[in-house]
């Protein structure tokens, strides 16, 4: 039946008009869906990936982020002794305090400002982020009153970038380094020593640490030592899925939107569809009813016109994945609700949500062509072949 | 023993219901066709010729009578067995040739193919010799918009053999033709029936047309004039 299927393909192409007309719309409607699954995957990149699964994460009990919490330094010397930890080459526990506040900057030329997030860390902060480097300048001097900012932050804020001033807390820092995260949400943060910046905040207390876990299984006992410990008061998660956590408010709203508005559109593509296969039928009706006088039976005149439909929907898949590539050198900043502070995020086309993208636009042409299709096989012979047209 | 006819319609009539109102199209028409006879059927538009192929061929029921062709009894079948029946036994030949656009001379010819079990070489084989049977040999790639009327409706008539069916049902074949092409394609149909044996039932007001068969049926107002 390779014969039918190429009639069904052929004579969409032979309609070049309508055809392009029908993908272009099914098309757009395709390139939302698929904006909306990029929106999620670039944001779940930025913000999940941010997050390492061999990390954990301590904040006080009852903080959320880790801007509400708080650690004393006593509590972070407590934790570097206890066992689970992994160590450095130097015999040292890979555990990093850090200390996390958010200034306002205003985009270059824009006139809101918004809510930056200041890491005051220290450098072992590149071995616990692999996927951070510094990509020009230098990293900050411990005890110096420097910065390394991500490089969405550069672009976006410090257009003059290395050697700008930046006044953070009581002090002016200096921007001597920028760094490349790998689209993580850490490019969208400025780096810099953490007893400085505390200082510049007259703060005694850390925000956060995050530890290296000396092996997988030792996420359970660590947890356990420090939820038993009357010292601490800190509740333990692994680093990713406190990044996760802090997506899912920002990335359900986008998709819940997103989904909401491709839904409408949709069944404006849909009945697109519908009308092109509809019109399809009606030019076709006397060739329909020869068909079937050869012997063809309803069946494969509903396979055909089906075919048809199904094409058009792949090349409306296809215009929108190029469309989704091109879309990929976009970059979009919003306010992540979680953090308060802008977070800025690649659009990025993911092989599941081409797929899916894919699946979507033939649905809504297998939706949109079921009735024509079911029309024309069961149009009777003696009326389809006294049909006028071709 | 006498050998049955290949076609045999018995007190046949049709009507169709328009609103409440009844038109009778067939009125207890019969038709005894012996195995290789090649008819015509005249008669004025509006007359009933087509309705007696589509009768003849399963693409409509009768509103009460018989009809019996190549073995079986039409009317009483169901709609995917007369579909395997017709896809046997059948060869439509259209006025209006009705190929389709976007597949070439071969592709059409082959489409009655597609329905039997023969492999492509096969396929391949059997579409080359009905184009180069009606002359098309060397036109198996072209689309019908290169093609001249005379040429489509050969490539019509090609679709129609290359099944090799037994009966052969030709609706007007000439009716949109000019004359030169006409008569190129009478003489084919002659040669279906002359060298091939073939039985032939051709609906056609072009007394002309109706010289090249056998036998010849006058029909007005839903029976035989």
């Amino acid at each position: 039946m390779k014969l039918l299927w190429a009639y069904g393909v052929r004579n969409v192409w032979s309609r070049g008009r309508t055809t392009a007309l029908t993908v272009m719309g099914m098309g757009l409607v395709s390139l939302i869906f698929l904006s909306v699954l990029m929106l999620g995957d670039g944001l779940t990149r930025a913000l999940v990936d941010s997050g390492s699964q061999a990390n954990v994460l301590l904040l006080r009990q009852g903080a959320t982020t880790e801007i509400s919490s708080g650690l004393y330094r006593n509590q972070t010397h407590i934790i570097r002794s206890l066992p689970g930890i992994a160590s450095d080459t130097d015999g040292n526990p890979v555990a990093l305090a850090e200390s996390v506040v958010l200034i306002s900057l205003t985009k270059t030329g824009g006139e809101a400002p918004v809510n930056v997030t200041v890491r005051g860390t220290q450098p072992m902060a590149f071995t616990l982020r692999p996927q951070v480097h510094v990509v020009e300048g230098r990293p900050w001097q411990p005890g110096a009153a420097e910065i390394v900012v991500g490089a969405q932050i550069a672009s976006r804020f410090l257009p003059q970038g290395i050697g700008s001033p930046l006044r953070i807390g009581k002090r002016d820092w200096l921007v001597v380094g920028i760094m490349s995260a790998d689209g993580t949400a850490f490019e969208s943060e400025i780096w810099g020593d953490a007893d400085l910046l505390m200082a510049a905040y007259g703060r005694e207390s850390y925000s956060s640490m995050t530890l290296r876990l000396s092996n997988d299984a030792a996420f359970e006992p660590l947890n356990r030592l420090i939820a038993d410990d009357p010292r601490l008061m800190l509740q333990m998660k692994r680093e990713r899925d406190y990044y996760r956590e802090k997506s899912v408010t920002l990335t359900t709203f986008i998709r819940v939107l997103g989904f909401t508005f491709t839904t409408i559109f949709s069944i404006g593509a849909l009945l697109g569809g519908t009308m092109t296969m509809y019109g399809a039928v009606a030019a076709r009706t006397r060739e329909i009813g020869m068909l079937r006088a050869l012997g063809f039976v309803p069946a494969h005149i509903f396979f055909v016109f089906l075919i048809e439909s199904l094409t058009i929907g792949a090349a409306a898949g296809g215009l929108a994945l190029a469309g989704g590539a091109a879309l990929q050198t976009v970059t979009l900043s919003t306010m992540n609700f979680s953090t308060f502070a802008e977070v800025a995020f690649r659009l990025t086309l993911t092989p599941p949500s081409a797929a899916a993208t894919l699946g979507f636009s033939l649905l809504i042409s297998l939706l949109g062509g079921l009735p024509p299709a079911i029309r024309a096989a069961h149009i009777p012979v003696v009326t389809a072949l006294q049909a006028p047209g071709r | 023993m006498t050998t049955p006819p290949m076609i045999e319609c018995c007190h046949v009539t049709k009507s169709y219901v328009r609103g409440d109102q009844e038109i009778p199209v067939l009125q207890n028409f019969n038709l005894s066709v012996p195995v290789g006879q090649f008819l015509a059927i005249m008669g004025p538009s509006g007359s009933g010729k087509t309705t007696i192929l589509n009768l003849i061929a399963g693409l409509d029921r009768p509103t009460d009578g018989t009809i019996r062709a190549a073995g079986i009894e039409v009317s009483q079948q169901r709609e995917t067995d007369l579909a395997r029946w017709r896809a046997r036994h059948v060869g439509f030949i259209f006025q209006f040739y009705n190929l389709i656009p976007v597949l070439t001379a071969a592709e059409n010819v082959e489409l009655p193919l597609l329905l039997t079990p023969l492999s492509k070489q096969e396929r391949a084989k059997r579409v080359r010799a009905a184009l180069e049977l009606v002359g098309l040999g060397d036109r198996l790639h072209h689309y019908p918009r290169q093609l001249s009327g005379g040429q489509e409706q050969r490539v019509g008539i090609a679709r129609a053999i290359v099944g090799d069916p037994t009966i052969f049902l030709a609706d007007e074949p000439t009716g949109n033709l000019d004359r030169d092409a006409a008569e190129s394609v009478m003489m084919l149909l002659r040669r279906l029936h002359q060298e091939l044996h073939k039985t032939i039932v051709m609906v056609t007001h072009d007394p002309r047309a109706a010289e090249y068969a056998q036998d010849i049926l006058h029909f007005d107002k839903g029976k035989e004039a």
